[in-house]
């Protein structure tokens, strides 16, 4: 043999030693609780990486040793991307090949529900919020939906808003108009607003969730609490009068918005009201730390038109995957994610409320104070946009639905998809 | 058999084991990578996995039917075909007309071949960004007359959710309803104008190396035929149309292939980009299929969009290959 084809050879085997090492590495320190403490790695995975999120975060994993002790090293396991669809798209592929993180993020309702429990991929935490008294801080409407057959499956770190509309209080005083607080009302602000010159309603629906957000806020400020919830459950009739009452006063809607919005993501939406030429905006209240990112102070708001005394939510929670590395490391980290030193801690800088009902109001600002009143007082609901009220298959039927509807306008195939979305969901007969 | 003889046939075979041996991984990975998991996508195409949780319960082609009834996938395939007829004719005319340009032997050809082949050496993705800004109805181009006083365009670019298709009610519309083409009336049939921002976007990267392609083929065409047809009194059109293009035909073939197997499973520049664009004007299969796989867990009606997606490709790429290796055995 050459001495060329003896290197070569030896060339293939390094490449082949190295494909061995490459398959077989990766399986050590894990699963290390020795008795002295909690030890190892801890792996969290979210999508929160900018802002007041990632700022949030950081303050859960600096309470994580005052809380647990021990020498637990978390890992930050992030993809970015707004909403979470890159981070849920890498989740899956981890959690199909059995690779699931410590604990991840997933927002409340069916999201987590039917796509991670009713497959068996988690484990039940009811012990867990037995010991740790929560049965008794989380309000009845939340333990509902993280719970599957009475038992949780998640811990809430927060909640959000759904139905909010925000308004640049400037553009109002100027031109001598009310925000309005009915859908009636808003018609006749965005008439004046419009014979003005001046974009009624901003919308950024690059990420198809602004306009679906907008279709519940409407929904929602029509139909009423209830017969809202029964599109969600079957009792309420798809193809009902009222539903096409609505769905026509989401087709006026659309007339009030910014001609470029799918090109515009929900925070360029906002630049048009920070700037005055749009009024107002409906959006999560998420869009508050835009604003205050931006130095914008000059802004009012209001829950969304007709949607006064109830509470559109959504709220992102934590759970333990069954298999998961390091699992006593991960069961602290539920502690101190439910706990009210982690949710005071981390809320105020992600601009969301606490899911406990004994948080310091204090150590909120203004528009997350009246929040605060209103989770007590108000009718709770779950978000359509935000995975919290249908599994995601059923989301992903309603959202092409209605990216069609806001191109084409054509309300009655909007209502017949919508009402087909919910037969092939197997809610509706 | 003479011992040198006998000493090259050893290192013959000698050498062929260290081929075979350094063939043999990058073979088992294709096969495994590529091809295993191609079979393994048919597997689920032809499956009722619609939850995260794997089922590989068999349903037929229940999942294709599905998806030739839904609307959005309707769309995709009116825009892939739109799309992949305006790219690839662009970058052909566009690559064909520089190519002559600078077949003439201008000064500095190789500086603009190198201006004109630049784009490609950027991402889709890089490139998507870019003309997303470029093309934003309240920035680009649309305020560039405004920066020389001229006043601003109104387009709104890919944000314009106009599909020009023939409506039914219009005269055209009945002529093709008599004679039993009437379903043709409908936006099914009909051209997204927001496609066009992204065609734009495609043949700005793709027509340098046309380009390029065509620059190639033009210098192998020996000067003595053109000669000969001037000293038979052709105008250079003549030249151009009787002589150039038809021995170019197999560059043209090769471009098309390149370019239309690259439209048909166009993502990165769209996702970027556009996205779905306003109504799904600017969608395409391989978007439909990350959304409804990643976001709605359709795990099966995905993998059966892959698979279309592939079947697609083949139609046009396997007679290719055929053709080209027969071209290469004759030579």
């Amino acid at each position: 043999m050459s001495r060329h084809a003896r290197w070569l050879i030896v060339l293939v085997a390094l490449f082949a030693a190295m494909f061995v090492a490459i398959a077989c590495g990766d399986d050590d320190d894990e699963d290390k609780t020795p008795s002295g403490g909690l030890s190892g790695k801890l792996e969290i995975f979210s999508w929160w990486t900018t802002g007041g999120e990632a700022a949030g975060l950081q303050k859960l994993y600096e309470l994580y040793p005052n809380q647990c002790g021990g020498t637990v090293n978390i890992v930050n396991s992030t993809v970015a991307g707004g909403g979470g669809a890159q981070a849920r798209q890498v989740l899956t592929t981890r959690m199909l090949g059995n690779d699931p993180p410590g604990s991840f993020q997933v927002h409340m309702g069916h999201e987590l529900i039917d796509s991670w429990v009713t497959t068996n991929y988690m484990e039940p935490l009811d012990s867990l919020f037995k010991e740790q008294g929560w049965n008794d801080v989380f309000p009845k409407g939340v333990l509902d939906i993280v719970s599957y057959q009475g038992k949780p499956y998640a811990v809430p770190v927060n909640i959000h808003r759904a139905n909010v509309l925000w308004y640049n209080k400037a553009v109002f005083t100027a031109n001598g108009l009310q925000p309005p607080k009915t859908l009636d009302d808003f018609f006749k602000v965005a008439d004046a607003l419009k014979a003005k010159g001046i974009t009624p309603l901003a919308l950024g629906d690059v990420d198809s969730f602004a306009s679906i957000q907008l279709m519940e806020t409407v929904l929602l400020g029509k139909l009423g609490a209830t017969a809202y919830n029964g599109l969600w459950t079957g009792a309420t009739d798809w193809k009902a009068a009222n539903v096409t009452d609505a769905l026509n006063a989401f087709k006026k809607t659309l007339d009030y918005v910014n001609s470029d919005h799918s090109s515009l993501s929900w925070d360029q939406a906002n630049d048009l009201v920070i700037s005055g030429k749009a009024a107002m905006t409906i959006m999560g209240d998420w869009l508050e730390g835009d604003m205050k990112a931006k130095n914008f102070t000059n802004y009012g708001w209001l829950p969304s038109p007709g949607t006064e005394g109830v509470y559109d939510a959504l709220s992102d929670t934590f759970g333990l995957p069954k298999n998961a590395p390091n699992k006593a490391a991960v069961l602290c980290w539920l502690k101190v994610v439910g706990s009210k030193a982690g949710q005071e801690a981390f809320n105020p800088l992600k601009g969301s409320i606490c899911a406990r009902t004994d948080c310091n109001p204090s150590l909120f600002d203004a528009y997350l104070q009246s929040a605060m009143t209103d989770w007590k007082a108000n009718t709770i609901v779950p978000s359509l946009a935000h995975g919290a009220a249908v599994k995601p298959g059923w989301l992903t039927e309603i959202s092409d639905a209605v990216t069609a509807f806001v191109a084409n306008k054509d309300a009655a195939t909007l209502q017949n998809r919508l009402a087909a979305a919910c037969k092939t969901a197997g809610v509706c007969k | 058999m003479n011992s040198s003889g006998h000493r090259l046939a050893r290192r013959l075979t000698s050498e062929r084991a260290v081929a075979i041996a350094l063939i043999v991984p990058s073979a088992v990975a294709v096969a495994v990578f590529v091809y295993g998991f191609i079979a393994w996508s048919a597997v689920v195409s032809v499956s009722e996995w619609d939850t995260v949780r794997p089922d590989y319960t068999y349903v037929g082609l229940d999942n294709f039917r599905d998806l030739f009834n839904n609307f959005r996938f309707q769309i995709d395939i009116r825009n892939t075909v739109v799309f992949t007829v305006l790219f690839v004719g662009a970058c052909l005319g566009i690559g064909f007309a520089l190519a002559s340009l600078l077949d003439r032997h201008v000064r500095g050809e190789g500086l603009f071949r190198s201006i004109y082949l630049f784009p490609m050496a950027v991402s889709f993705i890089v490139t998507g960004v870019v003309w997303r800004w470029l093309l934003a109805p309240r920035a680009g181009v649309n305020i560039l007359p405004e920066k020389v006083g001229a006043g601003s365009i109104d387009y709104g670019w890919y944000t314009d959710p106009t599909v020009l298709y023939v409506h039914a009610d219009t005269r055209l519309g009945e002529a093709l309803h008599s004679v039993g083409l009437g379903f043709l009336a409908n936006p099914n049939y009909g051209v997204p104008l927001a496609i066009t921002s992204v065609v734009i976007a495609a043949t700005w990267q793709m027509s340098g190396f046309v380009m390029v392609m065509y620059l190639a083929g033009l210098r192998a065409i020996p000067d003595e035929l053109r000669d000969a047809a001037r000293v038979d009194g052709a105008s250079e059109a003549q030249i151009l149309r009787h002589i150039s293009v038809p021995l170019l035909r197999p560059v043209t073939l090769s471009a098309m292939i390149i370019l239309g197997h690259q439209s048909l499973k166009i993502f990165d520049l769209v996702i970027s980009m556009t996205r779905r664009g306003p109504g799904f004007a600017t969608d395409v299969p391989g978007l439909f299929m990350y959304e409804t796989t990643f976001q709605g867990n359709h795990f099966s009606h995905g993998a059966a969009v892959s698979i279309l997606m592939l079947l697609a490709v083949s139609v046009l790429v396997i007679p290719y290959l055929f053709w080209s290796l027969r071209r290469e055995a004759r030579l």
